[in-house]
């Protein structure tokens, strides 16, 4: 990643943790280098900030969020961000053309490099006090890779910084809360895995 | 006393400023870390006292390094001490998507713009700034957004927290704005009094009201205690009549003056713990307080109602 990107990327978490104190609670996990996907809700594109101004600066390089082709491509300034602050991995939110062509194949490429993923498995921010029922890519990464600690994480307060559709941020204290991993079970099916992430994400909520 | 004060030349009152308080919080320091050392039943809760008093040096230091450095300094540390107490209060008042507008005035037009005529000095402009038209802005812009639900109840503790945080808390800089007959780096001082009076009155009744017993009211809420609260007025007032000689007062004025600052602190400070008993919260901040820049709204909170209440009770007294 080229120098600029690393000083946009220290000022974005400096006006991040101005804004919002950035407090990071690692309850159920250490920040370790460990192989990690981290999930959480999502509200606001300042999610991304907030999880990364949790982790060590060391982490940084190596702990990538997924980012939608069709909204994070469409001008020059997004993709730079996302590429050089961020080194995202870029994924297509619809399916093409070709059906055969697994949406999450970028994904599953970067966690074969080693790289750990920060996943929002909503899909897109919400503006609800719950998280959206989770889809699928969650799942399908925890069967390929079942080695990858899954981490759940809660943002708090985050919707009250900058809502969907506003531009100016507004300085509200806001957290992030890292719960125990979970792990998919043998015998678990898509539906109860995804309900059971989604629950490890809302009981985080409270504490 | 006052006149051996008053003979030093202005930057021997400085550095007497300096020594009395580092030396102040190195005294308590080594008091605790003896008492400490003897008694072993004794070093838990003082391990409660400790980051109290880290908390206490911090915010020491960088008070009197911006005090030293002048006005523009002074005033620059309130404007971001009003900022992240404003933001910690709006963290847990009640605001809606159609709140935002009115947020970003409160903190991006107002705050500045409070900070501003106290740099310039507009007395009169400022007093009436937030209390006035901000009082009128803020819940017309709420109602442009067309989100009526717990309308009052937003507006009103959006405007509270304003007057509270920014308001208040910008009376304490504007102490330099009072033109006595002195230079007007001489009413420095007059922050400094303030200052050092209102937080030496809080600290004492803090530490007195732990040694106490908790009496509380049936929902909770702690019981107002006169002993403590004498305690604090006693040290607030010492302190305010040791600091005569750096101030136009004479002893007894002086005395009347930190009273006068001491209660409108305390009494505030009151009201804030009945808000926070309200909102079920023990601090202003995030919960558990484990990262430096939480509560910092609890520490300073009397002197934003108590700078108000002095400024203007010199003005009317002195006739400036």
């Amino acid at each position: 990643m080229s120098w600029a990107g690393n000083v946009v990327g220290l000022l974005l978490l400096g006006v991040v943790r101005l804004l919002t104190g950035a407090q990071a609670r690692w309850l159920g996990c250490p920040p370790t280098a460990e192989q990690r996907i981290y999930f959480s809700n999502h509200q606001s594109h300042a999610d991304l900030l907030m999880i990364w101004s949790a982790l060590p600066s060391e982490l940084r390089h190596c702990v990538r969020p997924i980012a939608a082709t069709d909204y994070w491509t469409t001008s020059w300034l997004r993709m730079w961000v996302t590429t050089n602050v961020f080194n995202a991995v870029y994924v297509q939110r619809t399916r093409g053309e070709d059906s055969d062509e697994d949406p999450l194949a970028p994904v599953v490429q970067a966690l074969n490099a080693g790289d750990s993923i920060i996943l929002f498995p909503e899909g897109t921010r919400g503006n609800a006090a719950l998280p959206q029922p989770f889809k699928a890519g969650l799942y399908n990464l925890a069967k390929q890779f079942p080695n990858v600690v899954l981490v759940p994480a809660w943002i708090d307060n985050i919707q009250r910084v900058m809502p969907k559709g506003e531009v100016v941020p507004v300085p509200v204290l806001c957290s992030v809360t890292f719960g125990k991993p979970i792990a998919l079970t043998f015998d678990e099916n898509r539906h109860d895995f995804l309900a059971r992430a989604r629950n490890a994400v809302i009981a985080l909520k409270t504490q | 006393m006052t006149s051996f004060i008053r003979a030093l030349s202005e930057s021997q009152q400085i550095g007497l400023m300096v020594v009395v308080i580092f030396g102040g919080l190195i005294a308590t320091h080594a008091v605790l870390v003896c008492r400490s050392a003897r008694y072993q039943s004794i070093a838990t809760s003082l391990r409660a006292d400790r980051p109290l008093l880290k908390r206490s040096w911090i915010m020491a230091l960088v008070f009197v390094l911006c005090w030293i450095l002048g006005s523009a300094w002074s005033t620059a540390l309130f404007l971001g001490l009003s900022f992240i107490a404003l933001r910690e209060f709006i963290t847990w008042s009640p605001t809606h998507r159609a709140d935002h507008r009115s947020l970003i005035l409160s903190f991006f037009i107002l705050l500045p713009l409070q900070y501003a005529l106290v740099w310039w000095g507009l007395l009169d402009v400022l007093t009436v700034l937030i209390p006035v038209y901000a009082f009128i802005a803020l819940p017309v812009l709420g109602a442009s957004q067309g989100d009526t639900v717990r309308f009052l109840d937003r507006n009103a503790q959006l405007h509270w927290g304003v007057m509270v945080c920014v308001f208040g808390l910008s009376h304490v800089p504007a102490l330099v704005i009072l033109d006595f007959e002195h230079s007007s780096t001489r009413s420095l001082f007059l922050v400094m009094f303030l200052v050092l009076v209102v937080q030496s009155c809080m600290l004492a009744q803090h530490l007195a009201a732990k040694r106490l017993a908790r009496h509380t009211l049936p929902n909770g809420l702690r019981v107002f205690q006169w002993r403590p609260w004498l305690v604090g007025m006693f040290v607030g007032g010492l302190v305010g009549a040791l600091m005569a000689g750096m101030t136009p007062f004479k002893p007894g004025e002086a005395l009347a003056m930190a009273w006068i600052a001491c209660v409108g602190g305390t009494l505030g400070h009151r009201v804030m713990a009945a808000i926070k008993h309200d909102k079920g919260i023990q601090r202003w901040g995030r919960l558990s307080g484990t990262t430096g820049a939480t509560g910092l709204l609890d520490r300073i909170d009397a002197l934003c109602f108590a700078a108000p209440v002095f400024l203007h009770a010199l003005r009317w007294y002195f006739d400036v």
